[in-house]
């Protein structure tokens, strides 16, 4: 794998460069906190950042989309017919993604690009972007990737893996894509020999720094009904108010709800974020709610993530541990925890003691 | 206020033994700094892992509504005057309740705390004044009462206004606290002024909706913005949807919002939605000489007609 280094001093000037072939997204500050937002008028990423406080699936799958537009004016040829909306799919770059934003991004697409149905805006402001992610020297407390199938230096669904060695980047290219956009920044000096040692033995001292762990290795084989069943869920949900932050922050969240807008006679079809927590997220055109209580509500989330997820496509969980949940939840219901009573169910129908 | 746990425990317990209620509401402690999550005991067994520090800002009046237990609930003085709103609107019954009074000195702002730490905070330990955050290479102590949250600063009710049990000695209120200050300066500005301010502050709002779930008075069957038969607002981020939900939820909180700050600390994106909630909480004290939640027994001004109401509005 080519290893390019780019020094601390060419960072900023290539990246301007970079910025006329791709439209750049990075980690900016605002106000108290880091997001991703689009880094015009040579506006530099702020690597600095642990990590953002929402997670990034916003730049391929904003949180409200439009994806036709209508009119319903009848002096017009084309009235009464939905277009498809006008979108801007030309190459764009995010750097400074962290390694576990840009898994979520693999995990998500397994719900957006299948065999029956591709999602088309999803897919192709995925496919239009190049991830060039910045590895994790120190990762949050409340960080779990390595035991979410991830790592601080994971590199799948990156392009390049930016790896911060004092006075310049070690740039690992992983796809095609990523050595397009490191031409296009016009860095090109070839690390030394031993530069790949050099970030395998960073990604070590990394990952040691991973102070929590989700255990998963019973989820699989533990029986569905028992585990919906298991008394646990009313003590895991009390707290639970049922707000979205837990979903709207997570990057491997992914459903929606779609909506029509009209104002006048035109008017537009929208995809927007919707929450597993919220009632009308399963509320039938009867009135019935088959997820009626926030215990249902709850326990869907987990089982989604800990249980449905890994025996539909055996590859892990729906997580990667980034913690945004576990920082951001107003009243504290930590995943980890979730995943440690589910995991430690017994067949007898008892959680393991958890203090 | 750190012998409070001890006190809550003991009183947990015996409620429980007796049988006197089925259930005691409180907090155990958090998984991260700075959080303690809800909780509640049904048993004696159960009741070792409540928990009492700075760190208890959720307003647990919010697990009240509607259930038919008998309930043990500890109550700062903010959620005690939200345990009276709930009685006045028949969301719990006095006799279902044994309100475990805990007189407050403010709980700790979490965010405060952070911006004035250089790293990420990995363990808080607080005494009766003082609250140190450590990371990293950093440890920093300060004043608890330079770090409140801000409703907590300027608190005028800390000691409960209804109890059975009560954990402590009152506290002394604050006294010639300026509560509007904020108010007024909104007051103050321009019209496009204040149209820009209030932009501003909901620019980050992500609508999820965690001011109005942590809110003990939002308990609406169907919110208005969740109502689609017919659907009254938009669900995309267009900000005249997004102002929509923060103004109206407001209205519907006035004369009855204690500003008990569970709304702008459950926000995961920093907005202090209090403002508008504060506006009206300053009219109806301007109109009505009105403070919610301090007794069961008066109607709030918004419920009933009195001949003294002000009705310099009609002209």
């Amino acid at each position: 794998m080519k290893i390019i280094k780019i020094d601390k001093s060419q960072w900023a000037s290539g990246l301007n460069q970079a910025a006329t072939a791709y439209r750049l997204f990075g980690p900016v500050k605002e106000k108290e906190f880091h997001s991703f937002k689009p880094l015009t008028n040579g506006a530099q990423p702020d690597l600095s950042c642990l990590n953002t406080r929402l997670s990034p699936k916003a730049i391929v799958y904003p949180q409200s989309e439009v994806m036709f537009d209508y009119s319903l004016d009848e002096g017009r040829d084309d009235h009464h017919q939905m277009r498809e909306a006008a979108k801007d799919y030309s190459p764009k770059a995010v750097i400074g993604i962290r390694p576990c934003d840009a898994k979520a991004f693999v995990l998500v697409r397994l719900n957006f690009d299948t065999p029956d149905y591709q999602d088309p805006y999803w897919l192709r402001a995925y496919e239009s972007t190049t991830w060039v992610g910045l590895g994790c020297e120190a990762p949050c407390s409340s960080c779990f990737c390595t035991t979410a199938g991830c790592g601080p230096y994971h590199e799948e669904g990156l392009d390049v893996l930016l790896a911060d060695a004092g006075d310049h980047y070690l740039a690992k290219v992983l796809t095609e894509k990523g050595a397009r956009f490191l031409a296009a920044g016009g860095w090109k000096t070839a690390a030394a020999q031993d530069s790949d040692q050099t970030i395998a033995s960073m990604r070590q001292t990394a990952e040691s720094k991973i102070a929590s762990f989700v255990p998963t290795d019973n989820l699989r084989s533990l029986p569905n009904n028992d585990l919906y069943n298991a008394s646990f869920w009313e003590d895991v949900s009390f707290a639970c108010i049922n707000c979205g932050t837990c979903t709207y922050s997570c990057p491997t969240c992914w459903c929606f709800d779609i909506q029509d807008e009209t104002r006048g006679t035109s008017g537009v079809r929208m995809k927007n974020w919707d929450s597993c927590m919220y009632p009308l997220f399963t509320m039938h055109g009867t009135g019935h709610n088959p997820r009626g209580t926030k215990l249902h509500r709850v326990r869907q989330r987990f089982m989604h993530k800990l249980k449905y997820f890994v025996d539909k496509y055996d590859r892990g969980i729906q997580c990667v541990g980034c913690g945004r949940c576990v920082r951001l939840c107003p009243v504290n219901i930590d995943i980890r925890r979730v995943a440690l009573m589910m995991n430690g169910f017994a067949a007898s129908g008892e959680a393991c003691a958890i203090e | 206020m750190l012998s409070y746990a001890e006190k809550i425990r003991e009183i947990a317990g015996r409620l429980l033994a007796s049988g006197a209620v089925d259930m005691v509401i409180g907090f155990r402690k958090g998984t991260i700094p700075m959080m303690n999550e809800p909780h509640f005991a049904k048993t004696p067994a159960e009741v070792p892992k409540l928990v009492w520090d700075s760190h208890c800002g959720i307003n647990l009046a919010n697990y009240l509504t509607d259930r038919k237990e008998k309930i043990g609930i500890v109550a700062k003085g903010c959620d005690s005057r939200n345990i009276v709103t709930h009685i006045i609107e028949n969301k719990i019954k006095r006799e279902q309740l044994v309100v475990i009074g805990v007189p407050c000195k403010g709980m700790v702002d979490k965010r405060r705390i952070a911006l004035k730490c250089p790293g990420e905070i990995t363990e808080v330990i607080e005494t009766e004044t003082e609250i140190t955050a450590t990371g990293n290479g950093f440890s920093q102590t300060f004043e608890k009462k330079d770090v409140l949250q801000h409703n907590c600063s300027l608190c005028i009710h800390r000691n409960p206004v209804i109890h059975d049990e009560l954990v402590a000695e009152p506290v002394e209120e604050q006294q010639g606290v300026d509560r509007y200050a904020d108010v007024r300066a909104i007051d103050a500005m321009s019209a496009d002024q204040r149209w820009k301010y209030f932009e501003d502050l909901l620019a980050p709002c992500v609508r999820c909706y965690a001011c109005r779930n942590a809110c003990p008075l939002c308990y609406c069957p169907t919110c208005f913005v969740d109502e689609s038969r017919p659907q009254w607002v938009g669900k995309g981020q267009d900000a005249s949807d997004v102002r929509t939900f923060h103004f109206l939820r407001a209205y519907h909180c006035a004369g009855r919002c204690t500003d008990c700050g569970a709304c702008e600390r459950s926000c995961p994106v920093g907005i202090n939605m209090r403002v508008f909630t504060k506006k009206l909480e300053k009219d109806c004290l301007d109109l009505f000489g009105w403070e919610a939640g301090l007794s069961p027994d008066v109607r709030p001004p918004l419920d009933v007609y009195r001949p003294s109401d002000p009705n310099d509005f009609i002209k």
